[in-house]
């Protein structure tokens, strides 16, 4: 740190610099008028000590594993393990994707992560009019739980963990999860992983939609009670970001609704009179690495500082483990061009890059070929290999946080911190997040954000290169194709899970849960008992939506 | 002599993908350029888009998907836009679509595909140069 007396010093040698700059922009003009992140954030050309002189390290970056946790969660961080390498995988029928996952353990992969296909995400069977056209090609179609025994088939679930990005249905995913783990001989308590199981996020953003607020944030708590007691090591909520951003917004934007949804679960968990200790340290989160490489670093210091202070002083945490926000982060999607796609894998590497230096806990490194469809095995290949190349060749992994105390870097962060908190404090003002998405503010902005960006891609004032610049034709790469007599196969199994179960017994669970949903009741054991008979996911969700009703999209732009 | 009306066109998402952020966009932007947009929102079946499109009576209908189900959802669209009489609105879509899916999409009735990377510009162009207003 340099002391005051040193400051003038400084100031007279910036403005010799700023001389120098002068006369040098003279005879070579500046790249551009105006620097700006992908964010549209703007930067200065050079920052000093002064830009930090009032950053107190002690209190606002300190050491790895103590509060606030800018510089990492664990003390030791990746000098103890190296982020969880976890890919998101899904595509066709629970046994093509089983065979992806065996695929990504046996090359390295140390998590698992479980996309699946749009009707299961909205709480559709295979069977269902809606599926028409859908089924396992936009990741796994998981009707009962006999596709989730083949998804697992000879993958112990004591020993992976897994994450299921499932939104409306997560509690049925989740209990048919435990109850595969139980035909493995695996215990609940045993077992751990993670379901998105983030509402507000999907109004907001990824618009995978089934209930209205309420009642979504109703059977999120109920999961998040049912685990606390029952199943510790999973992960209740995933706190999202991501889709946030993939929707359009900016970093600032990111962060700041990423943690107003976090309010928002912890005050309706509060309301369930859950101990704040006891649940806190099981949310966890999930952000979006984008190619504005500093941007994310910062952004990312910035959410552990926040969500710390947040949880200490807002909610009034006890317990370190509550105040540290562990995280997942997926490198950015919407950064990828169809245009000369084997450039995605240098733009994906440099995302992950950021999403290591931010101290991710795991990641998942986009494939080249995203732009078109699902990956294939030899697009996945070169991903996973991307994220094994940063950690065990390039060195990057051997100090922690390798970035603090980088002029420019802590400014950042300190100046994203800044922004984010405002909004929080407008969200607050609106009354918190589900009123301001009934108002359409978080969405309103997103949209005006994505908007803007498009028309600097438009304009030529942000580059992409192969769309904007640099523009040439590029031979066309192998895709994957699904086959159509995977979606024959779905719906045999299905239709012949509906006839040799024992469906009165269906029945009765389905009318249990049927009084269950209208009354308070955790809903979670009941639906773990409906699972256990092969209850379909749209037989229970069929009940939700008669119970609680439907959302529909507003449909604004 | 009045004067030419606007072109008027519903943006449109087929099937459960919730991906919107280029529909809201290309909206907005037929917006700016002088057209008039209606936006179905999330989620709509082929007959409640082909409803909507009638009742509103566009001349454009613009598909945007990025699931994958392209290739079954909009060829139902404009199955049933010539079973209702009104195939002379013209269908184009945007979205997450292999190239080696365009040809089957264009023989399906499918006028226009705009894939990842198109200006806004480049749309709005399209549709100026080839729709014609229906009657």
């Amino acid at each position: 740190m340099v002391k005051e007396e040193e400051f003038a010093e400084l100031r007279q040698g910036k403005g010799r610099w700023k001389k120098d700059l002068d006369e040098a922009r003279s005879k070579v003009p500046l790249r551009r008028n105006r620097f700006s992140t992908v964010s549209d954030l703007e930067i200065e050309g050079l920052y000093t000590p002064e830009d930090i002189k009032h950053l107190d390290y002690f209190q606002k970056i300190g050491f790895p594993g103590q509060y606030p946790f800018t510089r990492g969660i664990q003390p030791s961080m990746y000098l103890g393990r190296l982020w969880t390498m976890r890919m998101f995988s899904g595509l066709g029928g629970p046994e093509e994707t089983n065979q992806r996952f065996k695929y990504l353990l046996e090359h390295g992969e140390t998590g698992l992560s479980v996309a699946f296909h749009f009707p299961t995400l909205m709480g559709y069977d295979s069977d269902s009019s809606m599926a028409k056209g859908e089924v396992g090609k936009c990741g796994v179609a998981v009707d009962t739980l006999k596709d989730m025994e083949i998804l697992f088939d000879g993958i112990p679930l004591d020993r992976v963990t897994t994450s299921m990005t499932i939104n409306p249905p997560a509690s049925i995913l989740l209990a048919m999860y435990i109850v595969a783990a139980e035909k493995q001989g695996v215990n609940r308590e045993q077992i751990s992983g993670t379901i998105q199981n983030d509402m507000l996020k999907e109004f907001i953003a990824q618009k995978t939609l089934m209930l209205p607020p309420n009642p979504s944030i109703r059977l999120i708590v109920d999961t998040v009670e049912f685990c606390t007691l029952e199943v510790p090591r999973w992960n209740t909520i995933s706190i999202s970001g991501y889709h946030i951003r993939e929707a359009g917004a900016t970093a600032v934007q990111e962060l700041a609704f990423t943690l107003a949804d976090g309010i928002a679960y912890v005050e309706a968990c509060i309301d369930r009179a859950l101990d704040i200790d006891r649940f806190a340290p099981r949310l966890s989160f999930f952000f979006d690495a984008h190619i504005d490489f500093f941007e994310e670093i910062a952004k990312l210091r910035a959410a552990r500082r926040m969500w710390a202070r947040i949880m200490k002083e807002r909610f009034g945490s006890k317990s370190s483990r509550s105040w540290m926000l562990r995280f997942h982060t997926q490198t950015a999607g919407v950064s990828l061009t169809a245009q000369q796609p084997y450039n995605n894998v240098v733009r994906t590497t440099c995302e992950a890059l950021a999403a290591v230096l931010g101290g991710t806990q795991s990641l998942h490194t986009n494939s080249l070929d995203e732009t078109y469809a699902i990956p294939t095995e030899e697009a996945a290949f070169i991903a996973l290999r991307t994220q094994q190349v940063l950690a065990e060749e390039t060195g990057v992994a051997n100090t922690i946080d390798p970035l603090a105390g980088s002029y420019f870097v802590e400014a950042l962060t300190n100046r994203i911190e800044e922004d984010a908190w405002e909004y929080i404090h407008k969200i607050d003002e609106l009354g918190g997040m589900v009123k301001a998405i009934d108002r359409g503010y978080p969405q309103a902005e997103i949209a005006e954000s994505a908007y803007i960006y498009q028309q600097q891609i438009d304009s030529g004032e942000k580059t992409l290169i192969g769309v904007n610049k640099y523009v040439t034709d590029h031979p066309p790469i192998p895709i994957w194709r699904m086959d159509p007599a995977i979606e024959k196969k779905q719906l045999e199994r299905l239709k012949a899970v509906k006839t040799t179960r024992n469906n009165d017994r269906v029945r009765t669970h389905l009318e249990r849960i049927r009084r269950g949903a209208e009354g308070d009741e955790n809903l979670m054991p009941l639906i773990i008992d409906a699972v256990r008979e092969y209850t379909t996911l749209q037989e229970i969700c069929d009940v939700f939506r008669q119970v609680f009703g439907t959302y529909q999209d507003p449909g604004m732009f | 002599m009045s004067p030419k009306r606007k072109i008027r066109i519903l943006i449109a998402k087929p099937g459960l993908d919730g991906h919107d952020r280029g529909a809201r966009v290309i909206a907005r932007g037929f917006r700016d350029a002088g057209f008039e947009v209606i936006y179905t929102g999330l989620h709509q079946t082929p007959e409640q888009i082909v409803a909507t499109a009638i009742q509103e009576d566009v001349d454009v209908i613009g598909l945007s998907a990025l699931s994958g189900a392209h290739d079954y959802l909009f060829p139902r669209i404009t199955e049933l836009l010539r079973e209702e009489g009104a195939d002379d609105i013209t269908v184009i879509g945007g979205g997450i679509i292999p190239e080696e899916d365009i040809p089957e999409l264009n023989k399906a009735g499918v006028k226009a595909i705009f894939t990842p990377g198109t200006r806004i510009e480049e749309a709005v162009a399209w549709v100026k140069g080839h729709v014609k207003l229906r009657g």
